[in-house]
């Protein structure tokens, strides 16, 4: 960590001989390091732990309406217990969003990383030419934010304006719309494969850059080919950071929610409880209820620490043993 | 690491910083004192949310006039953020401002919430001669309260292809039946042209359409809610066009999209039951197609007694922490019945004003898109009268976002019975989410 507690140096020593030793150790001990971390600490605790404090007392409570629910003092907000929890754990819509969210990661995550993992392969290879210009080009679509990449794919898969079926109609083929019910998670994955390539491919490739080239000059001497290399060296000492890759995308298909927002007016195949995150943002924005939306909110999160710590769990000793 | 820690402060800081100035840029300058409303000489400043574009040149009319009482219009980006940073303002307390554009379909949500103030005993009751009836209803929730004033509607009317529907020697629909025939013809003539799309994205529109059949999807009984969606209007509209979905003669994807855009401007969507302020949507989406539309009535469920439905429209409401009832109400009565605001609203802000005779004297000369039609603003006009009441319900997002998950399905699925359904699951979804809540329901 970039903060850590400064060890009294020389210049504690050489303080004036009249002040007592226990007030010198307060301010070497207590006073200066915290007052370092006062900041991050004031950060953490006003855009970190205030909102999840707050989420957590806001599940816990519902609206409560009398009568007509019109007029002064007809409705208030009361103690709920676990009946957001409980509904929203037995809520079908929800439990169908997290199915075609682990449909939507099942595709996604095997062809993200592969696709990843063979273009830094490519460019750490030493037969490569136009490196930069590729590595860049693989790149650049992390740096275009999902909504507008939506729109874009948008474009390109209604029928009605697509250059694609466009195309395919001149050759007096009809090409299937890939926003109908049964393609459009294919649909997506493609989005957040275009989008996500590039930024996994770079966290392969440093960590690539970083293994020492003596091990491939004494690979090549004990005869290794280049897809040999890759296999037997370049993919075992790269483990880590699969791994921190594949836990990056896991998180990030839980939380699938910009592509297929943008993408639902244009088609009737998107409902606006899709993906668990449309759900929550579908009961606070649209239905009011902001109670149920934290609840979930809750659920999504917990789910989320439970799957990523189990996922590092299993892995990790494969990944991280020979460091230890 | 060193540096990218503090890179990364830095980030968080300006993050920090941003946050800060978000907030303070969207709290409303403070109203001034209480006693204000008592010293008619005293200066009274007012805070406007609205969203119409140009509103502003229109108050300044008023701020010109009444140097006691100035305005200030405060952009919002539209009716939901509106409403929704009104409804968190209204939790918090404080932060409210002292005028609201609000949506019809808003008021009773915001009602509920207790965000309006009553202006019942306010010289802006005496408007009610100026609106159209089912207009007025839809301000006063069928109560004696009045919760707003009403400012522009969407009257609905059928915008067609004159000169499509002359080439193919088409009658412009007068029934839903003779639409039905229309829409064949059209489809027969050209397998990729419609007549029309049925939109799963247009909550408004169908309620518009139910509303011509004589739906009124919430009610009043006594102290109890009803809701009233799967019923014989709407069950009526909703069948009629999954039949002409299933037979393939309409089409079945939503409005507003790119595809639907280029099949306007391209002559493949050759009609669009739309409101009054359709012009200015046509003429942004399908710019080369000018001149060769017009707009007719609605077809009729019963030519001897032509109905018709309202889509969009908003109103001017004084929000419950508006120290100045009295300038406030003076304020919205004036902007949305005087002959001068009204007449400044249309030029302005291109709205169509609720206000009949503001109406019928301000809107004379077609728009521009329509200079083939002089006649256009007396089809709308006759429409404006025309239009039945439609009472809202304190949920009328839910049952809106009910609209687009279920018809987006029974569009899809193309099966007339799949309409059917999904009204009854419009019906379940809004029945269940007011009980949930604890309102009492019928």
């Amino acid at each position: 960590m970039a903060m850590t507690v400064t060890r009294p140096g020389p210049a504690a020593k050489t303080a004036p001989a009249g002040e007592p030793r226990r007030a010198r150790n307060f301010r070497s001990r207590v006073l200066v390091p915290y007052s370092m971390l006062a900041p991050g600490i004031v950060l953490f605790l006003v855009f970190m732990a205030a909102p999840i404090v707050y989420t957590l007392v806001l599940s816990f409570q519902k609206k409560k309406v009398s009568g007509l629910g019109l007029g002064k003092g007809s409705q208030s907000q009361v103690f709920a217990g676990l009946d957001n929890y409980i509904s929203s754990l037995t809520d079908p819509e929800f439990t169908a969003s997290v199915l075609r969210v682990l449909l939507y990661g099942v595709i996604l995550i095997p062809l993200m990383l592969g696709f990843a993992l063979l273009f830094a392969l490519l460019l750490d290879s030493r037969r490569t030419r136009a490196g930069n210009f590729s590595r860049t080009a693989i790149f650049l679509p992390y740096a275009v934010p999902a909504v507008i990449s939506s729109l874009l794919w948008g474009f390109l898969y209604l029928p009605g304006v697509s250059p694609f079926h466009f195309l395919a109609r001149q050759m007096g083929l009809e090409l299937p719309s890939l926003l109908d019910p049964n393609l459009v998670t294919f649909a997506i994955c493609n989005i957040a494969l275009w989008g996500g390539v590039g930024f996994n491919m770079i966290v392969m490739y440093t960590s690539l850059k970083a293994v020492p080239s003596e091990i491939y000059e004494a690979a090549k001497l004990d005869g290794c080919s280049e897809i040999q290399t890759a296999l037997r060296i370049k993919i075992p000492i790269i483990a880590p950071s699969l791994v921190m890759t594949a836990l990056f995308s896991m998180i990030a298909t839980l939380q699938v929610f910009a592509e297929p927002t943008t993408l639902r007016p244009l088609a009737n195949s998107l409902s606006t409880s899709w993906s668990p995150l449309m759900l929550v943002y579908r009961d606070a924005f649209t239905r009011n209820d902001v109670f149920s939306a934290a609840a979930t909110s809750i659920v999504i999160a917990a789910a989320t620490f439970l799957i990523s710590f189990l996922f590092l769990r299993i892995v990790q000793k494969r990944a991280f043993g020979q460091e230890n | 690491m060193r540096t990218s820690f503090r890179a990364g402060a830095a980030v968080v800081l300006a993050a920090a910083a941003m946050l800060t100035a978000g907030c303070s840029g969207g709290a409303p300058a403070s109203s001034p004192t209480a006693s204000a409303a008592a010293n008619p000489d005293q200066k009274v400043e007012l805070t406007y949310w609205a969203w119409a574009p140009n509103l502003d040149k229109v108050v300044n009319i008023w701020n010109k006039k009444n140097p006691n009482i100035h305005v200030t219009v405060n952009k919002q980006d539209g009716g939901d953020p509106a409403v929704t940073k009104l409804l968190t303002a209204v939790k918090a307390g404080s932060g409210a401002p002292d005028l609201i554009q609000a949506e019809y379909q808003k008021i009773p949500t915001l009602v509920a919430a207790d965000a309006l103030a009553d202006l019942s005993k306010t010289p802006a009751n005496e408007t009610k001669s100026h609106f159209p009836e089912g207009v007025w209803n839809s301000v006063t929730l069928g109560s004696d309260a009045l919760y707003s004033v009403p400012q522009d509607t969407g009257p609905m009317v059928f915008y067609y292809r004159a000169d499509v529907f002359e080439k193919l020697g088409l009658a412009v629909p007068k029934t839903w039946d003779e639409y039905a025939a229309a829409a064949k013809a059209v489809h027969a003539a050209d397998p990729k042209a419609y007549l029309g799309t049925f939109s799963s994205n247009d909550a408004g529109w169908f309620t518009g359409m139910a509303q011509q059949a004589g739906a009124s999807w919430w009610g009043i009984d006594g102290d109890a809610w009803s809701v009233k969606v799967n019923e014989e209007p709407t069950q009526k509209v909703a069948g009629y066009w999954g039949g002409l979905v299933q037979d393939g003669v309409i089409d079945n994807k939503p409005m507003y999209t790119p595809e639907w855009n280029t099949a306007l401007n391209t002559g493949k969507q050759v009609g669009w039951l739309s409101a009054a302020w359709g012009p200015g949507v046509l003429a942004g989406n399908a710019g080369a197609t000018a001149g060769k539309w017009k707009a007719a009535p609605m077809p009729q469920w019963d030519a001897a007694n032509p109905a018709t439905g309202n889509w969009g429209g908003s109103s001017t409401a004084v929000t419950a922490q508006s120290k100045n009832l009295d300038a406030a109400a003076k304020f919205a009565t004036w902007l949305n019945t005087d002959a001068e605001a009204v007449k400044a609203l249309v030029t302005e802000t291109g709205i169509y004003p609720a206000d009949s005779a503001g109406a019928e004297s301000a809107l004379t000369e077609a728009p521009k898109f329509f200079s083939n039609q002089p006649d256009f603003y007396k089809v709308v006009g006759d429409a404006a009268q025309n239009v039945g009441s439609f009472t809202y319900g304190p949920n009328v997002n839910v049952a809106f976002n009910a609209y687009n998950d279920q018809f987006a399905k029974a569009a899809q699925s193309k099966q007339k019975s799949a309409f059917l359904d999904a009204v009854s699951n419009m019906q379940q979804v809004t029945v269940d989410d007011l009980k949930k809540t604890g309102f009492t329901v019928k």
